[in-house]
């Protein structure tokens, strides 16, 4: 952006004297520019360094032994010996083994339970239309708009009334409520924006609409369907209140939630571990947010400069 | 364009027989919209039994009694008002919302027009950088964050020993405590202000800004006669959006404080858990979550009046 403008300021001007005063005036310009522009960059680094202050400290707790961490000496930011004794406990640990599975396989069926649910509909309400469907549309922007908080004590009873008080599958159900209505928006923001005349051509060759779905809608609105599934991913790996709220035993927990409840046992702190524990947990959203960013980022906030 | 692609579909038609062409035509059209309303029909199942019964069940489950053997009309809202801890909680969910959207919304302004400042080549990796509060399960972060403020042996109680003060109880008294949750809800939503303005600040033509140059606008004037009335829309919808997730949170408290001390860092969510889940008093808990309906509501209409005006702005 700045580059642009320096290249704007440049063209040379006629007169001697005015092209001196404009030399003059271009270097202060530039200056401040370039002032400005340091300046920037260092309350930037002041937001950074503020931001990714408690990571920094998730990562240096979980690099302390117990025993280092009890002594209470010298600085808690940094670590004295490190040792990968709490990752380790972890790894080998059965109960941590299975909420970690718990949480795969409940982000994977939650990812892929929306992302069918709400390309098939965004591809209905974006293209085909029926009776109704703006105000489906508008209902389901309306649905992304209530917070879980707010009906997981009723849902507590229908998931009671259903046996899956306690079970996985309950999550597996309850998920794609949370993820589908954003996906659907972000997805019918993407196909609408597809242009008309190529499922118009594909009806003329002869083509079904699941034909032009999956040979043209797909293929063109990728950027669209990795932020949904992004997006899919984050709330099912992330949640807290509902298995909080539906699951008690270590078989069934998640990640969330049995981090704390299993390496808190009363009183007793095992907070090399738990921090640890948070990284490991932590990584997956990490890994793929570091790799996909920009497809996410550009589908939210095309979902919300684009309506 | 559109239009010209149907009258050639209609030129390409017309010689199998004009007689044919209606009937076949509306038994498309009608095709087309059964099929249509089957690929929306798992979507409108979801919603309908995940999200609209629970809603009116919700409504029915608060107004009877702790065994759910009678009804009480609104004898569990009456009951809530009269309590003073759920005063409290109406008052900090109120405080913690505000506050924290309010701190969210300027700090992600700031840092927004910060990364505009910078060149586009770099702005990648500073965003990456600011990205990682918000990319962190909001779950495990505080977890980290109720670890820094252990009384103890805490990370900021050491730095404050080193200038020689006084250890703080962070999470004891109650409005240290406020303001500890309301700092990480800041801390989390904070890069999602960033993003959200930094692709509206983007998205305001340079022109603009020229020709307030030109008329002799200085960095404030441009700020307050450019920049605000472009974003005024994508602002209000974040904000809003903001304040319902924020309004909701359950995370934080329940993580950090789980309500204390002397139930004063309570909100809607966290008080809902404890009663409806906890003590087991179901309708109670549900006339709880039902309290956060109006603000919810009153937002939500907002919210969608600025993305249809937006979708209307962009459209023509």
């Amino acid at each position: 952006m700045s580059a642009q403008l320096d290249t704007r300021a440049v063209p040379a001007v006629g007169s001697s004297a005015a092209s001196a005063r404009a030399a003059v005036h271009r270097t202060s310009l530039h200056r401040q520019r370039q002032w400005a522009l340091w300046g920037s960059y260092a309350a930037l680094a002041v937001f950074v360094v503020m931001f990714l202050m408690p990571p920094f400290y998730t990562l240096m707790t979980s690099l302390k032994s117990s025993a280092e961490i009890s002594a209470q000496t010298g600085s808690p930011w940094l670590v004295k010996h490190p040792t990968l004794e709490n990752f380790w406990y972890l790894i080998t640990y059965p109960n941590f083994q299975t909420y970690y599975l718990n949480s795969v396989i409940i982000t994977v069926l939650t990812v892929a339970v929306s992302m069918v649910i709400s390309i098939l509909a965004a591809f209905s309400l974006a293209r085909m239309g029926f009776w109704g469907s703006n105000v489906l549309s508008t209902g389901v922007f309306l649905t992304y708009l209530i917070p879980p908080s707010l009906l997981f004590i009723p849902l507590f009873q229908i998931v009671g009334w259903m046996h899956l008080i306690n079970s996985v599958w309950a999550l597996v159900l309850l998920y794609p409520t949370l993820a589908v209505p954003f996906c659907t928006w972000i997805m019918i923001g993407y196909f609408s924006s597809i242009p008309r005349e190529l499922d118009e051509a594909a009806l003329i060759d002869g083509a079904g609409y699941l034909q032009i779905l999956t040979k043209i809608f797909i293929p063109v609105a990728m950027p669209g369907i990795i932020a949904a599934t992004i997006f899919a991913f984050t709330v099912a790996w992330g949640q807290f209140l509902y298995p909080l709220a539906y699951l008690y035993t270590s078989n069934q927990m998640v990640l969330t939630v049995g981090i704390i409840s299993d390496l808190i046992r009363g009183d007793v702190f095992q907070w090399g571990k738990i921090m640890a524990a948070c990284l490991l947990a932590s990584l997956p959203p990490i890994v793929i947010y570091a790799f996909l960013m920009d497809y996410y980022v550009a589908g939210l906030t095309a979902g919300a400069t684009k309506g | 364009m559109a239009d010209g692609t149907s009258v050639a579909v209609g030129a390409i038609e017309t010689p199998s027989g004009r007689t044919a062409r209606p009937g076949t035509m509306t038994r498309i059209a009608r095709r087309k919209s059964t099929i249509a309303f089957l690929l929306c029909l798992p979507l409108m199942v979801l919603i309908v039994g995940f999200v609209i019964y629970p809603a009116f069940y919700a409504l029915y489950l608060s107004m009877l009694n702790k065994k759910m053997t009678a009804f009480v009309g609104l004898g569990n809202f009456a009951f809530l008002l009269k309590r003073h801890t759920f005063q409290l909680v109406i008052f900090q969910s109120c405080l913690f919302a505000i506050t924290a959207v309010i701190l969210k919304a300027l700090l992600g302004f700031i840092i927004a027009h910060l990364m505009h400042n910078i060149p586009g080549k770099n702005q990648r990796i500073w965003r990456g950088l600011l990205l990682v509060p918000w990319v962190i399960p909001l779950a495990l972060s505080t977890l980290t964050w109720w670890w820094m403020f252990d009384p103890s042996y805490s990370a900021f109680n050491w730095i404050l020993n080193q200038f020689g003060m006084d250890n703080v109880p962070w999470l004891g008294v109650g409005w240290i405590a406020r303001a500890c949750t309301i700092t990480v809800n800041v801390w989390f939503g904070t890069p999602f202000f960033m993003i959200m303005y930094l692709a509206a600040l983007k998205s305001v033509p340079e022109a603009l800004y020229e020709a307030a140059s030109i008329d002799g606008a200085g960095a404030r004037q441009k700020l307050f006669f450019v920049t605000l009335p472009m974003m005024r829309n994508i602002i209000a919808i974040t904000v809003l959006f903001s304040l319902i997730v924020t309004f909701a949170d359950f995370d934080i408290v329940r993580i950090l404080t789980a309500g204390g001390p002397q139930d004063m860092t309570h909100v809607f969510a966290t008080y809902a858990f404890q009663i409806g889940i906890q003590s087991g008093d179901i309708p109670l808990g549900a006339a709880d979550s039902l309290f956060m309906f109006p603000i919810l509501a009153f937002a939500a209409f907002f919210v969608l009046r600025g993305v249809t005006q937006r979708t209307k702005d962009i459209a023509a």
